[in-house]
């Protein structure tokens, strides 16, 4: 993986009252305190055109956000986008939504993916309405921070 | 004898989501259970002890798709509750972002998640590759809702210039003028849109619905009117828990909303459309006549079709309203805190959003009810799936969970609402 630069985006997406959805906005939140100002942040409902806008134009793009895939809560997904397609647990596996997977999907399809994309995805445990994060999403949380701030820290 | 059972789960490993549960014997339905939406009584909890200034920043996180319909009807439940109305270029501002919401969320369900139905693609994507141009030109046009949004709302998710009163900050007309060039495109590109989806093949599906949306006599319905309906219903949004229930359903957490002398209705385009034709602007009007539809439609395979005519109006009055656009002297109009109650009904893409706000004399919140559009539809989608499901008996169990998952998605049922990702399991018995 390259190291995030000026052309560097990072995006975290979730749902700030769904628990462990909110995982992705959260670890934006934590990286806008700590890295440079030369890499942008940008918070995502997950909505997958907004997304496509989100990235254009921008060369190297960092996706944050919580999954359901049937992992152990706090598992982190790495996957380079920009290399392979999103294995298919990841995505909605529904018409009724267009998320993230789909998001990335499209626009390798259109030929709008940014040169390099990354997805961390952080297994989550519960999704129920409220704005507490499991122990073990939170853990995980502070090692894809952690892991990011190692990236940026030459900066 | 024969049995079949057709399950979709959404979200399976997360309790009181949603889901579909049809159950056959011979060739005849015997069970239909739809839990498709969860109210938002999170939200509702969340917001008592809350300041009223408060609720549209915090309704507006119910949904990633229609953060301004939660604001615009916070708002005016609150202006309601302390005597204060909003008119001139506030009220047309208001106007102005509710169509780039119409814009963003329309767009997206013709374009990425309705169109593949009708011309046989499992998903957006593999239209895409058929339709590369066809797609890219959906995806423009949903951005130029996104620019209202975010111009006038402040941010592209989750708007925060909206304020009871008014807005936080509101703009030149030549801050504006970027929106013009771009809405131009767009109203032509929505024509299109018409003209594409009106050549799709539609089943015949035609039913008795009540429709139920808001009407006013000079204009369009977004932020202000009363509830009508074709079967005399005639009130204002204050009468709404005199004329509407929601009651528990044993099969879900889900509450289904019914009229109470009447039972199931029908909120959503289709029903402001047939309810409101004459308030279309022009172009509109010749667009939905020339696309074969009548003044109402009662098919809701039709519905992408109404949901274009709805862009394309929703280009049009933004055009209007930015071209006869004046500064207002003040952004908002200050709003003291005071006992009181109050009630609202907007149109949200999907159909009325009813709110309802108990307020003290600090005017911090006692109560709050919020009944969304969604959660009104889900008894008439299941109707609709007891009535269609007999019809396809003789497809395949994957052709026949296939067609009732559009027939679902002819609802846009507000999924999103809910969280940002969704699980299917089929499970054949």
């Amino acid at each position: 993986m390259n190291t995030p630069d000026s052309t560097s985006l990072i995006i975290g997406v979730g749902n700030l009252y769904r628990s462990d959805d909110a995982v992705g906005i959260l670890i934006a939140r934590k990286l806008q305190d700590r890295v440079s100002d030369h890499v942008s942040i940008k918070e995502q409902s997950g909505e997958g055109t907004s997304l496509m806008d989100s990235w254009q134009e921008i060369d190297r793009v960092y996706i944050f956000d919580a999954v359901s895939s049937g992992g152990s809560p706090g598992r982190i997904h790495r996957m380079d986008a920009s290399r392979e397609p999103i294995p298919a647990k990841f995505f909605s596996c529904s018409t009724h939504d267009f998320g993230v997977a789909e998001a990335i999907e499209m626009a390798r399809t259109l030929g709008q993916l940014p040169r390099q994309l990354q997805l961390y995805g952080i297994e989550g445990k519960n999704f129920r309405p409220g704005e507490v994060l499991s122990a073990e999403v939170g853990q995980a949380m502070e090692q894809v921070v952690d892991e990011i701030m190692e990236l940026v820290s030459p900066f | 004898m024969t049995k079949k059972t057709i399950k979709v789960d959404y979200l399976a490993r997360v309790e009181g989501e949603g889901g579909l549960y049809i159950k056959m014997k011979d060739d005849a339905v015997v069970d239909v259970k739809l839990k498709i939406f969860e109210p938002p009584r999170f939200f509702e909890g969340l917001l008592r002890g809350r300041d009223f200034k408060e609720a549209p920043d915090i309704t507006a996180r119910i949904c990633g798709i229609c953060p301004v319909a939660y604001q615009m009807s916070a708002v005016h439940a609150m202006e309601n509750a302390l005597g204060v109305s909003v008119d001139g270029p506030l009220r047309e501002l208001r106007r102005l972002l509710y169509c780039g919401e119409w814009i963003e969320s329309h767009t997206l369900h013709i374009y990425m998640l309705h169109a593949p139905d009708f011309l046989g693609y499992q998903s957006a994507i593999h239209m895409a590759k058929d339709h590369k141009g066809i797609v890219e030109r959906g995806l423009k046009l949903k951005k130029a809702g996104n620019q209202i949004v975010s111009l006038l709302g402040g941010r592209e998710i989750h708007p925060v210039n909206v304020r009871v009163g008014g807005f936080y900050k509101v703009f030149n007309k030549q801050e504006f003028e970027p929106l013009i060039e771009s809405l131009k495109w767009a109203r032509e590109a929505a024509l299109e849109t018409v003209r594409w989806a009106a050549q799709f093949p539609f089943p015949e599906f035609e039913q008795d619905y009540e429709f139920v949306a808001l009407h006013h006599p000079e204009e369009y319905p977004f932020n202000e009117g009363r509830i009508v309906s074709n079967r005399g219903l005639d009130i204002d949004c204050s009468e709404y828990e005199d004329h509407f229930q929601e009651t528990h359903v044993e099969h879900s957490n889900a509450l289904h909303s019914g009229l109470k002398e009447r039972g199931a209705y029908f909120v959503g385009p289709m029903a402001r459309y047939s309810l409101n034709f004459d308030q279309l602007s022009p172009i509109a009007q010749e667009a939905a006549l020339e696309a074969g539809l009548q003044k109402e439609c009662r098919n809701p395979f039709k519905s992408i079709i109404i949901r274009s005519i709805e862009v394309l109006y929703a280009c049009d009055e933004a055009l209007r309203i930015l071209q006869s656009y004046e500064k207002p002297e003040r952004p908002y109009i200050e709003v003291e805190p005071a006992e009181g109650i109050g009630f609202s009904c907007t149109e949200a893409p999907r159909g009325i959003l009813y709110h309802h706000y108990r307020l003290d004399e600090q005017g911090k919140i006692l109560d709050a009810k919020i009944v969304p559009p969604t959660s009104q539809n889900q008894k008439t989608i299941e109707d609709d799936l007891w009535k269609f499901v007999p019809k396809h008996i003789h497809l395949s169990q994957e052709d026949l969970t296939w067609q009732c998952e559009q027939a679902i998605r002819n609802y846009d049922p507000c999924i999103s609402c809910a969280t940002h990702f969704l699980k299917l399991d089929i499970e054949h018995s």
